[in-house]
């Protein structure tokens, strides 16, 4: 559909697009504006679009209502293991479906792909039970086990494989007639070729995992083992209702340094999603 | 596997002990252990995380079990009539319908038209999709709770809808805008992500074909619904069938913005089945709510495989 198009029709366009953009920008400047006002200014009227007393006290709270330093590193932590270990174990499978031939390969294969069909929130009721009994309630055991081998690795398993089938096999066959084996072929050679579907691969298992809400409230109890997003949720006042600067804040840390790094790499993530990604 | 596989070697070794005997052990089955070996993280784990809590949710769901009481006895078929005769399974299930269409066609409409427009010849465009796109990154409870904030009576929103003279509703308080709020804070949450996705598969429609439709005088309306739909359909079908999937997991949302209210006009599937299962403690009902949810995704995927047979425009 690119064709040229007239100065005038070009202006329109950029007007229509700015105007959508601002329920996409918006937020994100008015979470960080207000997360510095003081408490009175949060919802003065006309609405101050930046904030007529900036301070910082409200990011002082965040650190002093919850051990929130802790808490990133729980949510940092997890994410990066998560990760890793979906990559490992995602690669790995989804390279002996594609290339390797072995017996009952098909039917084991449409096995692993029903896990897509059983979203987490089904089985979170033996889950619990289950992590309960081998006394696993509270730790971060079932955040890490669960998505690496789980049904969320399944999606990613699904992508390795749809990117390994599409790789051209005469490099291998090279390999395997120098004498390397099946791992060290894997090693060398495929893995290094597969970098963009891993980076797919890495970018949506960061983020899923990043955002776990459920499964951290169902398994977490102690402050100190809360993940971010669980504890966003606890800035509240004796009445419960939310301490919204506090709130912001914590937001803001949460969000702001993902987001640079979003900006930075756009390029990678947006076209690594859609190319490698679910083109298959 | 393995077991079967020594089986095998060992019924064969008879008749090849004849003949000059040929090494049981060849580079073809070392090749099939490496592939069993390379897979058995992935089947163990599905064994232990998936099937085996599959099967458990359903012989949980023939129990009455109250963690808190401590019971756990066979009742056979009683919780799935008790879900037949819960006086909240009707409002649960609208507001899971709703919110789950809802998302999909304002999803589905607004990654369409960014795409469309992304999709121009025009500077900057790259700006505009890191902007469209941002929200994907950002934590998903972080975006609900600035959406909370700006949605409150006194929020943002009004704010601004009131400088342009418009007065605003109390969004997450009335029966009619909760909902829609709800989805509206997801769609823009996502919505980057089907655009994207869209915006390749527009980039795979061949540009001869639009030259072809100008020729015949067709118009820029009649040629987006008679060659860029039929074209682009394979993604059309798979976003849906990722925004509905994910639709039904709808939690984190619900939970921060509206705790399933007002009354229980946004109580959608997941957000019930918490409640059930973790505030009041009936695993036997959550579990029973869980093969419900199992349900609804087997018969909506079987729908929409079907569908892809009839709808989809195929190339070759």
């Amino acid at each position: 559909m690119s064709r040229n198009l007239s100065p005038r029709a070009k202006l329109v366009l950029y007007g229509v697009l700015l105007v959508l953009a601002i329920p996409f920008v918006f937020p994100t400047w008015w979470m960080v504006t207000s997360s510095l006002k003081p408490v009175a200014d949060i919802f003065a009227f006309p609405p101050q679009l930046l904030p007529a007393h900036p301070q910082l006290d409200a990011y002082q709270r965040v650190f002093e209502l919850q051990p929130f330093g802790r808490q990133y590193l729980n949510s940092l932590y997890i994410a990066l293991v998560v990760t890793v270990g979906t990559l490992a174990v995602s690669a790995l499978s989804g390279y002996a479906f594609a290339r390797i031939r072995f017996r009952g390969q098909n039917v084991l294969f449409l096995v692993v792909l029903a896990g897509l069909l059983i979203p987490s929130e089904v089985t979170i009721v033996p889950l619990f039970q289950m992590f309960f009994k081998l006394g696993l309630i509270d730790t971060h055991w079932p955040l890490i086990l669960v998505p690496i081998l789980g049904a969320p690795s399944v999606l990613a398993t699904f992508i390795m494989r749809q990117f390994f089938i599409s790789l051209p096999g005469e490099l291998e066959e090279a390999a395997r007639v120098d004498g390397l084996g099946r791992f060290a072929t894997f090693w060398k050679v495929a893995l290094p070729l597969s970098r963009p579907a891993l980076g797919a691969v890495a970018i949506f298992t960061f983020l899923h995992s990043w955002n776990l809400y459920l499964e951290p409230i169902v398994f977490l109890s102690t402050p100190e083992k809360f993940t971010l997003p669980q504890a966003l949720t606890q800035f509240v006042d004796a009445y419960g209702g939310p301490m919204w600067n506090v709130q912001l804040a914590a937001a803001s840390l949460t969000a702001l340094p993902v987001l640079v790094v979003f900006v930075i790499a756009q390029k990678q993530f947006v076209e690594g999603l859609a190319h490698t990604g679910l083109k298959g | 596997m393995s077991q079967t596989d020594i089986r095998v070697g060992g019924a064969q070794a008879p008749p090849t002990a004849a003949r000059p005997p040929r090494p049981w052990w060849t580079s073809r089955r070392r090749d099939q252990l490496a592939g069993y070996l390379f897979i058995a993280p992935q089947l163990i784990g599905s064994l232990l995380f998936v099937f085996l809590p599959l099967v458990l949710v359903v012989w949980y769901s023939l129990h009455e079990w109250n963690v808190l009481a401590g019971t756990f006895d066979f009742v056979g078929p009683d919780n799935y009539s008790a879900l037949a005769d819960d006086p909240n399974l009707g409002s649960m299930l609208r507001a899971t319908g709703l919110f789950s269409v809802g998302l999909v066609v304002f999803n589905l409409a607004l990654a369409l038209l960014l795409a469309v427009l992304l999709n121009q010849r025009l500077r900057g465009t790259i700006v505009f999709r890191t902007i469209f796109f941002s929200p994907v990154v950002v934590s998903l409870v972080a975006w609900t709770i600035v959406w909370g904030f700006l949605l409150q009576d006194n929020g943002g929103v009004n704010g601004l809808l009131d400088t342009i003279g418009v007065d605003g509703p109390n969004w997450l308080r009335g029966e009619g805008t909760a909902m829609f709020s709800v989805i509206i804070v997801q769609v823009f949450k996502n919505v980057g992500l089907n655009m994207v996705l869209f915006l390749a598969a527009l980039q795979g429609v061949p540009a001869e074909l639009y030259e072809a439709a100008e020729v015949d005088g067709a118009s820029r309306m009649r040629q987006f619904w008679r060659i860029t739909v039929p074209l682009i359909s394979p993604t059309i079908l798979l976003t849906s069938i990722i925004t509905v999937v994910g639709s039904l997991q709808v939690f984190a949302q619900i939970a921060v913005l509206t705790q399933g209210g007002p009354g229980t006009s946004t109580t959608v599937l997941v957000y019930y089945l918490y409640q059930q299962a973790f505030q009041f403690h009936h695993f036997g009902y959550g579990a029973t709510l869980s093969i419900l949810l199992f349900g609804i995704v087997l018969a909506l995927t079987v729908l929409q495989w079907q569908m892809r047979k009839r709808w989809v425009f195929h190339e070759s």
